[in-house]
């Protein structure tokens, strides 16, 4: 029986021994499990979280933009669109075939659905078509029951519901492109729109507000389990304009009457711009659902260029609108004297090269405000090398030409006025004499904007106050346009500025005047003002030999630019508005078309009332994310 | 000759005094880790009883009454019945093999209607049983010779062979670990242990380059997960995030949210040990492992108050057989061992592991029982 107690011995050793690896593996475990739940515990949770938790942008409403009276001009509309979720349908072809019955569908937009149905999860819906008219809403609504899978999402489109009156001031908003990536995530949900043009693109931040996001639970396949966190962003900011949407609407139609045209309207005091037009226009809701190639070519080719706003974008030489700051410069260089007279032939000789007075016979003997009435060019001719082209350059230049000024839109240009180290600089030529004479009467080398003469003009009248145009009243509630109406002086002497004006009242009130025929006979209302035609083809001596060519029967393209740049009432000014009228042939067009604003807006008294932004809607308490 | 022990073998009377004798705590404990089980998987059909629950508690219901049964039988007759189970085993691996060859694809189980048997759970008892047997009947210096040791590898290799070409890597490495105990505790010489680690180290390599592509890619992925994290590794990837987000204290019962959201994969059965530890934390995950080692002590005093070599090495056996199970499965699920699929008895979903886990229980138990009595040396 020893031997069985030696193998009862080595059973038990080796028992031990095997209980003891086994205690070795299981403290292994308890490690393990240490390491793991506690050691590493952040890490895992971490992780976890990431596995589960999905962050949801939630965009922002974009900011409305009003006009002084609380009129909306770019609003948010709601967006009603069709979608179809593939799990809860059994046949996705027949419900779309089904859905066509209500609302005709392409065979190619059932083919894109079925497409995005096999590359993507089937509990995630799938659009099918957006912005659904009411009509359409309704009849899919009623045939719900038959139409499994498919619903109706909501959401918010962009809307300008004055479409073309306001496309230029207000602008549009477009699909995200490369360049409009900045880091922001909000720019990377589908459909998000960012302002492409006007206001939309300058106010681009202050509109767009910033995104809330949601985090959201998620299983393993990416369905939403429940939204555990919501926070909802900050809403884009709203703006007020100075402009008056009535008015706007109606300086619209006053420039469709002719084929190419653009109006400035403001304040002369303030600089508050009321209306800015430029026609013809185009629909800017065209692109808020993305315009189609052949619409988008059509708008690109016109030689109209509707697309453009001509108003602060349209480069033209000034023409006579300009012989104001030749007058300025002259009567401050004291060339024009009290008893300056000039006798106009109908031309000037430099040397041995010949100017011409627009009228062929000439005028006769001119004084300033004869000369400013009847637009003579010569009396220009005959003092321009003594002011010279640098004192020009800087009247023109305190009067607000040769420079952006800061209207908030970035479409805004700044044109050219020529100085001698200009020209040497730019075009490495010394300046020419003769290019000041031809200067004097807005032509050569000058380039400005309809946006300039309007401020050029009211400059001029509210007593040589610097004022710079603006249309943005209040954003966000705050007065912004306040802080822009003290404006810093640019000494024009006042019986300088009155011998000016009296030439542009002679202008439209005197029978001699070039815009007499547009006069507004109601002495209270009466407005003055300066015609202005600008060549764009240099007039060649054989052509003046041969005859002229009428202006009407040459092509559109090479027809003068006409120009009219006036303000109302004569005696008190206080509206200026600069009308060119582009190949219009000569100013008449524009004289007619400043005339009917200067009286429209006199009868209007716009700007009489302060700015209005309509109070606040609450925001609507978002709706609970529908569980999918 | 009765089926239950004799009056006379035991001294007192009766099956009801048998029961009497069965291991109080052992019960309680396999009651207990039962209990984990219905509640984990109550949990992974979120809150849903008749999923999983409901299945698993009746076959441990029967499994149990079963396991009493076998704990009050004559030890004699398991002795005597230790070959012929061993052959019956073979015959079933055999069936399930001819009829995978048949044309029913590589399949595992015969349906015995309320379960799908896995005749290779069962041949890891038949085997513990069949070395036992063996053992028992050696005498004196026997179990170290070297020709001692023929037996036992038949009865090893046989089995092993036919679970490995299922193909089942796993459980029939199991096997082989479990029989290598069987030899050790039996009383094989220990440098043939020594020298069986060393050749271990140097056949692993040349053994890799055999197996199936999905195995290799098991053992690859396990030493490295993160780098196929959407593939192979996903599984233990997923395992580990789950297990170390529980923390100290744990998500709380049915709040997993690795196991909820189905990150977590086969969360009711091989990786029911992750939700668990995902919901209850450290403090789940350690109290349960302080349930396994009370229920390895209660194996070990079975069997060191045996009075049989058989005895002892049956209970020694089954309850290391019991400890790998555990051991590779949390192993597993907690990254430090190759994905090989095995579950966690009696708290995983499954009805062979779960009948031939309370049948273990119930001969271990029988051990206790029949602690004082003797059998013949063949």
């Amino acid at each position: 029986m020893s031997s069985d107690k030696d193998q009862v011995l080595s059973f038990t050793r080796r028992a031990l021994v095997m209980g003891g690896v086994k205690g070795a593996l299981m403290l292994t475990l308890v490690g393990r499990l240490g390491y793991l739940q506690l050691a590493q515990s952040d890490k895992f949770k971490t992780l976890a979280d990431k596995n589960r938790i999905n962050l949801k942008l939630l965009a922002p409403v974009r900011g409305i933009i009003y006009d002084r009276n609380g009129q909306g001009l770019a609003v948010n509309e709601q967006d009603f669109r069709v979608q179809v979720t593939p799990e809860q349908t059994d046949d996705l072809e027949a419900s779309l075939q089904t859905l066509s019955r209500v609302l005709p569908l392409r065979p190619q937009e059932i083919q894109s659905v079925l497409t995005k149905a096999r590359q993507q999860a089937k509990f995630l819906p799938i659009e099918i078509i957006d912005n659904l008219s009411w009509e359409q809403l309704a009849a899919i609504e009623v045939n719900m029951p038959d139409l499994a899978g498919i619903s109706i999402d909501e959401g918010k489109r962009r809307y300008y519901p004055h479409g073309p009156a306001t496309a230029h001031v207000v602008g549009y908003v477009g699909s995200v492109a490369k360049q409009d990536q900045n880091g922001d995530p909000v720019l990377a949900l589908p459909g998000f729109r960012v302002g492409k043009t006007g206001l939309e693109k300058a106010f681009e931040v202050d509109l767009r507000g910033s995104a809330g996001n949601s985090r959201i639970e998620v299983n393993v396949s990416g369905r939403m389990i429940r939204e555990l966190e919501r926070e909802n962003g900050k809403p884009g900011e709203n703006m007020s304009l100075t402009i008056d949407l009535d008015l706007q609407k109606k300086v619209q139609e006053f420039l469709a009457r002719e084929k190419s045209a653009s109006a400035v309207v403001m304040d002369a005091h303030t600089g508050a711009v009321y209306a800015l037009a430029s026609s013809p226009s185009f629909d800017p809701n065209l692109f808020t659902t993305g315009i189609s190639h052949d619409a988008w070519t059509t708008l690109n080719t016109d030689e109209t260029l509707p697309l453009n706003n001509k108003a602060v974008g349209g480069v033209y030489p000034p023409g006579s609108t300009f012989k104001m700051v030749t007058s300025m410069a002259g009567l401050e260089a004291n060339v024009i004297k009290e008893d300056t007279k000039v006798f106009c032939p109908g031309h000037y000789d430099v040397g041995n090269h010949r100017f011409h007075c627009w009228k062929k016979g000439g005028h006769g003997t001119v004084d300033l405000t004869q000369a400013l009435a009847q637009s003579c060019d010569t009396f220009y001719y005959s003092i321009s090398r003594d002011i010279g082209i640098d004192r020009i350059a800087a009247m023109a230049k305190r009067l607000g030409l040769g420079e952006a000024l800061g209207l908030e839109l970035p479409e805004e240009r700044k044109g050219t006025v020529p100085t001698q180290a200009w020209k040497e600089k730019t075009l490495g030529k010394k300046w020419d004499g003769g290019e000041t004479v031809v200067a004097s009467i807005g032509q050569g080398y000058l380039q400005t904007t309809p946006l300039q003469l309007a401020t050029m003009v009211s400059r001029l009248v509210n007593g040589g106050k610097a004022v710079r145009p603006w249309m943005v009243a209040k954003l966000d509630g705050i007065d912004v346009g306040l802080q822009r109406q003290r404006w810093p002086d640019i000494g024009l002497p006042a019986d300088h500025v009155a011998r000016v004006r009296a030439g542009m009242e002679a202008v439209v009130n005197d029978e001699r005047g070039t815009a007499h025929q547009y006069a507004i006979k109601d002495e209270a209302r009466a407005f003055a003002g300066k015609t202005g035609t600008a060549q764009v083809r240099r007039i060649t001596e054989q052509q003046r030999i041969e005859g002229m060519v009428p202006q009407e029967d040459q092509p559109w393209k090479y027809r003068h630019q006409g120009l009219f740049v006036g303000y109302a009432p004569k005696d008190n000014p206080r509206y200026v508005a600069c009308v060119v009228v582009e190949h219009a042939g000569g100013s008449g067009p524009a004289a007619s078309i400043t005339r009917d604003i200067l009286s429209t807006i006199q009868d209007m008294r716009v700007g009489d009332q302060p700015v209005r932004m309509p109070a606040p809607v609450p925001a609507p308490v978002p709706e609970k994310e529908k569980e999918s | 000759m009765s089926l239950f022990a004799s009056r006379d073998n035991l001294g007192r009377s009766g099956v009801t005094s048998r029961l009497g004798l069965v291991p109080v705590p052992l019960v309680l404990s396999v009651i207990a880790l039962a209990c984990v089980g219905f509640a984990a998987l109550y949990s992974a059909a979120s809150g849903d009883w008749d999923r999983w629950a409901h299945q698993q508690a009746i076959r441990f219901a029967i499994g149990f009454v079963g396991m009493l049964v076998v704990a009050c039988l004559d030890l004699k007759w398991i002795f005597r019945l230790a070959y012929p189970f061993w052959f019956f085993c073979i015959v079933l691996l055999l069936i399930v093999e001819i009829s995978g060859v048949i044309g029913m694809g590589a399949q595992r189980w015969i349906s015995l209607g309320f379960i799908n048997l896995q005749p290779s759970d069962l041949m890891k008892v038949a085997t513990v049983l069949a070395l036992a047997r063996y053992y028992h009947g050696l005498q004196g210096n026997e179990p170290k010779h070297l020709k001692s040791l023929f037996i036992p590898a038949v009865m090893t290799i046989v089995p092993v062979a036919l679970i490995v070409v299922q193909p089942d890597l796993g459980t029939g490495l199991m096997i082989v670990m479990v029989a290598a105990a069987m030899v050790f505790l039996g009383g094989a010489p220990w440098w043939l242990f020594a020298g069986g680690l060393a050749a271990l180290g140097a056949i692993v390599p040349a053994a890799f380059h055999f197996l199936h592509d999905y195995q290799k890619k098991r053992v690859l992925t396990f030493l490295n997960p993160e780098n196929d994290p959407l593939g192979a590794g996903y599984h233990i990837t997923q395992s580990k995030i789950a297990i170390g987000s529980g923390g100290f204290s744990g998500k709380g019962y049915m709040e997993g949210s690795q196991a909820h959201l189905n990150f977590l994969p086969e969360k009711h059965t091989d990786f029911i040990f992750t939700l668990w530890a995902e919901e209850w934390g450290f403090v789940g995950g350690m109290a349960l492992l302080l349930l396994f080692s009370f229920i390895f002590f209660q194996g070990y005093r079975i069997g060191m108050r045996a009075k049989t070599t058989f005895g002892r090495l049956l209970a020694l056996g089954l309850i290391t057989n019991y400890a790998i199970y555990i051991i590779i499965n949390i192993g597993m699920v907690t990254g430090m061992m190759p994905v090989v699929g095995e579950p966690l008895p009696l708290i995983s979903y499954g009805g062979t592991v779960m009948i031939s886990t309370l049948f273990a229980f119930g001969l271990m138990m029988c051990v206790a029982v029949n602690r004082n009595a003797t059998l013949p040396r063949s």
